[in-house]
């Protein structure tokens, strides 16, 4: 019995594959141009956390403590102020999108600031982007009672709530979305190159009919897969490694783990997406539908149900239970921790293993498929 | 006239016969709908928080039980030390854990301030600030209980067209710019690049056909999916999903109209640009991704840096979110419409000239 | 001849259960030491029978073996070149060899001397590094040949090498393969050209799945010796009397050769008291016995030329073409060529692939806007009137290029609404070829999914519907079965007559040959022009050849260009 593979042939498969990679402009384009792409998106594009918010302000009273709340709201570095008098025109604005929240000071505030009993002032909120609304809220609160805490403190007087809370973010403690966005945006390039990209490489020998020719020489066909795998699987790694160095120097990603987890990781993460995308191309033999399939089956949920940018335990038990088997929820969770914490192998070892575990199925399935038969 | 039905219909047939293209017609828009309208969600719902309290007294205890009859979270996670704080959030067990030190309890029965320490999860700072507000309610709830000091309200607040801020009616309308946007580029992607690699594309240059005949005959399939689309959003939206619709229909059918016009004219363009399917694919794939991010749906266009806000104004889809949302939620009237309305033409008319003009140019 | 290679008993395969199989009781031998040939028309089961013996494929029942074993098995001694050659096109011709040098373990120390030896042999050593994409047709194929052949086979697999490849390389194939025989390699060689088949030692005629024939190739046609006549010295055009002649009852089948008539008749004396023309006994052709066997030729006349309006010719010629140029940045594919084709004449544009004829043909047909020159259609002029000349023209291309996914009357219709027939005319129209080509039962069917005859039957249709003055014809009938190509002339037969005018470009001398005026294009000029006698003649005169055939014209007429080229280069240096 001879071995299941020839080194000799392997090798020239490996050349082959390489060459072609290299010389064909859309994959070069999928790998090292759309990566830079999709990180600056995900580094800029995407910023959850709200920065200024313009919101429109009508002061219904003259006194000296609604002008001065007015100020507290004119200077905050939350707000870009529109002072109106009345709040008809604002609503306008609410309603064309200019301005998304309104804050009014009623008429007697200032008289009841003075007794101790100010009357509450209105937060109307753009509930059409329900965020939005709950961070201008929220903001719009925050000032209001700073500003009361800043005026009692001045009169020397201390009226701060019966409880308060300390918050303290760990391992981002400026809140910054990039920070957790961009190693996820890593896990979606990687998804790509390993997943699409290589859903259309077999497919593609079948259509032009190279396929055929090669079968019919005494090429193997684990030959011929691992052919496939071990040029994409460094292409990824390479495409990793470039937006690795993108995140840390441009995106001010921190690196707190180990470099080693992370290659650990990594190629943990690449045998199921390699696997699925070659299962896809084996099975469907056309790149169209290779394509289609990939994207819906590879792509969308790395994007949504990986718990990337949408959180998995807010979702409906249903689709809880299908992420179960989306391998980039088992990835990006590791890989932001590896950034942004420190290698916690608790999380890492289980992650690793499963990602293996769904390698191997994919694997086996797409040896079963391709049997070196044209019919 | 008759040139243009007979390519219209020979297009409506092209896209209908092919079981494989009427799969990717009807399935993706049908999964999207579903998985993105439940699945892409900012809300935070059913997380677990971690508990370390030291204090032990009947403060702590009503705070706690607070928490864990807030149906936002799942369980509570008792704690008994400092590193076992640090190793549930950092195995993410818990996103966020709060810590009552010794004192706590003392200090709110003597009516002094009382803090507590919450540690969150900043890897996923989005939830954990969301948390992070939610537990800032409860426990501030909790505190005027315990310490009965009635505490006035300092602010009412509203929210003006969705009074109880449900993440759905905001979801919805903006899954339509999605989903029509993901499926009419990729269907008008393929149409030209399709023509040339199945050798039909010179037997059609040969007929009579105007450029113009062939590219409006291809255009009108990808536009009547995509108002089919919009339409089934439509009436799912307030039946199914229970989200109001508020403006006008004949406003949100214009906008739409327009923003099919712009967007198709961006799918021809990269299907003009296309010698095979594969790069129509790639293409289209590589243009959709920056039509999405920079929508607005994925997050507010004005927390973007001011040189990406600059570049979403060539972005279509970013007007069609505005008018969505506005004729759903908010009614929004006719000048406000015109607005949005107007870039739509113009860049639906830019795509569709330099398409019509690469389509000639690329015969030779 | 040698040893057998191969051996196949009662081969039956079978793709649908219930449909009709792709092979049919199949039984064959491959010997070493001759060319096996495989003859068929698409469809017929060749491909297939091919990829069984190269393992790709297994039986559904018969007794096969390769070298003693199963296929598969002995993958090491067989070369296999498959329909598109297999060859990688973005990669170069070295790294293609080195490729399949590699699968097939050829040590590194002999690589060197076999690349010489094949890279010599297949003229392709100066482009060593040049991408396989970027090569000719010719060359594709010769490559594919070498990268079959990088480690000697016992037994060579071709199928259809000689698909779209033009007569010059197809003869260097030929001569190629056949050095090949010498050094006791067993080749099979299939083909839809009958023209091959009589080179063949051995062959084996497939049609529908099933062997109507096997033997030497002089056992067919000498079946039909004594009847194959050619007809000369008459009045009027050959298509009129070609038409007249098929009606009889006792012709059997009928060519044009130029302005002469070669007719199969069923008894050697038939047609003996005929007057009005002189006939002559000539020697047989493969083609004559597999027609023949196939129940003869269709009738002469064309029921599509009778329901077709006269074409009212006018004062100018149908067809201009003045000095058209056509210059892709420094590269001419087309520089000075001028033509004109009256009304109820065919005209062909012949060339090796790459010459120009086809920059030429799209020119005319408005698909390239020319450089310099101009030319009208009908009239009509390309540069100032583009729509209408297109409005007057009817097109079918040598692939089949209606829509595959659309059913045949949804091609039917868009054509009658993309030529602008308002609706009563359209109905007629589509009905009229409904009948015409039988389409009455495949209407509902999908186009893609047709036999290929029907494929050629519906594009045809398509092309005619509007009823155009001017028909353009792209190697309209290559691989078709020599039936259905029959059929197909004796309705462009019928239309000429009627006044149309046919622009019909090909390399593929049978068609050449029904040409009444030849245009032969090589390296973007026209190098000879005239009637196929008057070529003929010209390249008798030229090369020293004896009634030479259309093939031996056109072969002789390029090599004494190149040789006029190098003289001049040679001159210059």
């Amino acid at each position: 019995m001879k071995s299941p593979l020839d080194p000799g042939r392997v090798r020239a498969l490996i050349v082959k594959e390489s060459a072609q990679i290299f010389r064909d402009p859309s994959t070069v384009l999928i790998a090292f141009v759309l990566p830079v792409i999709l990180l600056f998106l995900f580094g800029y594009a995407i910023n959850l956390d709200s920065s200024t918010t313009r919101i429109g302000l009508a002061v219904h009273d003259e006194s000296a403590a609604a002008q001065s709340l007015a100020e507290a709201y004119r200077t905050s570095p939350f707000f870009e102020v529109t002072n109106a008098k009345s709040v008809a025109p604002l609503k306008e604005m609410l309603i064309a999108g200019e301005i998304r929240g309104i804050v009014v000071i009623p008429q007697d505030f200032g008289a009841g600031f003075e007794q101790d009993n100010a009357p509450p002032i209105q937060v109307i909120a753009d509930g059409s982007l329900p965020n939005a609304a709950n961070f201008t809220t929220g903001y719009s609160q925050g000032v209001r009672n700073t500003w009361a805490a800043n005026e009692a403190a001045a009169q020397g007087l201390s009226a701060g709530p019966a409880i308060d809370l300390s918050l303290r973010y760990w391992y981002n403690p400026s809140l910054t979305s990039r920070l957790f966005l961009v190693p996820g945006a890593i896990a979606i390039v990687m998804t790509m190159i390993g997943t699409l990209l290589t859903s259309l490489v077999i497919a593609r020998e079948w259509e032009r009919g190279t396929m055929e020719a090669m079968m019919a020489t005494p090429m193997r066909m684990t030959e011929f897969l691992a052919s496939k795998i071990v040029p994409y699987f460094l292409l990824s790694l390479g495409s990793m490694a470039i937006c690795t160095i993108l995140a840390m120097l441009i995106f001010g990603v921190p690196l707190r783990g180990s470099v080693l987890a992370l290659v650990i990781l990594s190629v943990a993460y690449l045998m199921p997406a390699l696997g699925q995308g070659l299962l896809i191309s084996a099975a469907t033999k056309n790149q169209f539908v290779a394509s289609q399939v990939a994207l819906l089956s590879g792509f969308l949920p790395t994007f949504l149900l990986s718990g990337f940018l949408f959180e998995i335990a807010s979702m409906p038990q249903w689709i809880q239970a299908i992420t179960i088997i989306v391998p980039a929820r088992y990835f990006i969770p590791g890989l932001q921790t590896i950034f942004l914490t420190g290698d916690v192998w608790e999380i890492l070892w289980p992650s690793a293993a499963i990602l293996l575990l769904f390698g191997t199925a994919f694997f086996t399935l797409c040896f079963w498929v391709t049997r070196r038969s044209l019919d | 006239m008759g040139r243009l039905r007979a390519m219209t219909i020979k297009e409506f047939w092209a896209l209908m016969r092919d079981p494989k293209a009427r799969i990717t017609l009807v399935v993706p828009p049908l999964i999207q709908l579903i998985v993105f309208s439940f699945a892409a969600t900012l809300e935070v719902r059913n997380v677990e928080i971690g508990v370390l309290d030291r204090s032990r007294g009947v403060a702590s205890a009503e705070i706690v039980s607070q928490l864990a009859g807030s149906p936002n979270f799942k369980r509570i996670v008792r704690l008994s030390s400092e590193e076992e704080l640090q190793e549930a959030i950092d195995t993410q067990e818990v996103i966020a854990a709060l810590v009552f030190d010794e004192a706590f309890d003392r200090a709110v029965a003597s009516g002094q301030p009382a803090l507590v320490g919450v540690v969150l999860d900043g890897r996923r700072s989005n939830a954990a600030q969301i948390v992070g507000s939610y537990l800032s309610e409860i426990v501030a709830a909790a505190g005027a209980e315990v310490s009965q000091r009635q505490a006035e309200p300092t602010a009412i607040s509203i929210n003006w067209f969705n009074p109880n801020l449900e993440f759905l009616w905001f979801n919805l309308p903006s899954l339509i710019v999605i989903v029509v946007s993901i499926a009419g580029l990729s269907i008008t992607a393929q149409t030209v690049a399709r023509e040339r690699e199945l050798g039909t594309f010179d037997q059609l240059m040969v007929t009579p056909l105007t450029t113009w005949q062939i590219l409006l005959g291809k255009m009108i399939p990808p536009f009547i999916v995509g108002l089919f689309n919009a339409t089934v959003f439509l009436i799912a939206a307030p039946l199914v999903f229970n989200v109001p619709f508020t403006g006008s229909l004949v406003l949100f059918y214009l906008g739409l109209s327009a923003y099919l016009m712009a967007l198709i004219g961006v799918g021809m363009f990269v299907s003009s640009l296309s010698k095979t399917q594969q790069q129509a694919f790639l293409g289209s794939f590589v243009a959709t991704i920056p039509i999405v991010l920079l929508s607005g749906f994925a997050s507010p266009i004005e927390n973007m840096p001011d040189w990406l806000q600059i570049l979403t104004y060539i972005n279509p889809a970013r007007y069609f979110m505005d008018i969505s949302i506005g004729q759903f939620l908010k009614a929004q009237p006719v000048d406000v419409l015109l607005a949005n309305l107007w870039p739509l033409v113009v860049i639906a008319a830019v795509t569709l000239s330099l398409s019509g003009w690469l389509f000639r140019a690329r015969m030779e | 001849m040698g040893t057998a290679v191969a051996r196949v008993r009662d081969l039956v395969k079978r793709f649908d259960e219930g449909q009709h199989p792709a092979l049919d009781m199949v039984s064959m031998t491959i010997e070493t030491g001759g060319v096996t040939g495989l003859v068929g028309p698409d469809g017929a089961g060749k491909t297939t029978l091919v990829r069984i013996l190269a393992g790709l494929m297994d039986p559904s029942s018969g007794i096969l073996e390769v070298m003693g074993k199963e296929p598969g098995k002995t993958l090491e001694a067989i070369g296999y070149m498959p329909q598109r050659f297999g060859l990688y096109e973005d990669l170069s011709v070295i790294q293609n060899l080195n490729l399949y040098a590699d699968m097939r373990a050829v040590a590194p120390e002999e690589r060197e001397a076999v690349f010489t030896q094949l890279l010599d042999f297949t003229d392709l050593d100066r482009f060593r590094q040049r991408l396989a994409g970027n090569l000719s047709g010719g060359m594709k194929q010769k490559l594919g040949l070498a990268c079959a052949l990088v480690k000697t086979p016992r037994l060579l697999l071709l199928d259809e090498p000689s698909v779209g490849v033009d007569p010059i390389s197809r003869r260097e194939l030929w001569a190629m393969v056949q050095e090949l025989t010498g050094e006791g390699i067993g080749v099979l060689w299939s083909t839809a050209y009958l023209d091959e088949a009589e080179k063949c030692d051995t062959v084996y005629l497939l049609n529908e799945g099933k062997l109507l024939f096997d033997g030497p190739p002089k056992a067919l046609t000498g079946a039909v010796e004594d009847r194959v006549v050619q007809v000369t010295d008459y009045d009027g055009t050959p298509r009129r009397l070609l038409t007249r002649l098929l009606d009889r009852e006792d012709v059997v089948d009928g060519t044009i050769q130029g302005s002469s008539l070669r007719l199969l008749l069923d008894q050697p004396d038939a047609l003996e008291g005929e007057t009005g023309f002189a006939k002559a006994k000539v020697a047989p052709r493969f083609e004559d016995g597999f027609i023949e066997r196939l129940g003869g030729g269709p009738k002469g006349t064309s029921p599509l030329a009778q329901a077709y309006r006269s074409i009212d010719a006018g004062n100018r010629p149908a067809i201009e073409a003045h000095g058209l140029t056509k210059r892709f940045g420094d590269f001419t594919a087309a520089s000075d060529i001028s033509f004109e084709v009256p009304y109820g004449s065919i005209f062909g544009l012949l060339g090796p692939n790459g010459a120009g004829k086809s920059t030429t043909f799209k020119m005319l047909c408005g698909l390239l806007t020319p450089t310099e020159g101009d030319g009208s259609v009908a009239g009509n002029n390309l540069l100032s009137a583009r729509g209408r000349a297109r409005a007057a023209l009817g097109y079918m291309a040598q692939k089949f290029s209606l829509y595959g996914d659309l059913s045949v009357a949804q091609n039917l219709n868009f054509f009658a609404g993309a030529y602008g027939l308002e609706k009563g005319r359209a109905r007629s129209a589509i009905e009229r070829v409904t009948e015409i080509f039988d389409l009455g039962d495949v209407m509902g069917t999908n186009a893609g999914g047709l036999p290929l005859g029907f494929k050629q039957r519906l594009a045809l249709a398509a092309a005619v519907l509007h009823e155009p003055p001017v028909l353009f014809l792209d190697e309209p009938t290559s691989g078709v079965d020599p039936v259905t190509r029959r059929e197909f002339w004796t309705h462009i037969n019928g239309l000429v007559e009627k006044g149309v005018a046919v622009l019909v470009t090909t390399h593929f001398m049978e068609e050449a040959e029904y040409c009444d005026t030849i245009t032969l294009i090589y390296r973007a000029k026209q190098i000879a022009n005239g009637t196929p006698d008057q070529l003929k003649a010209e390249a008798a005169q030229m090369a020293g050849l004896d009634r030479p055939t259309m093939e031996e014209t056109f072969i002789a007429m390029i090599e004494a260009s190149e040789a006029k080229l190098e003289a001049q280069a040679s001159r210059a240096a």
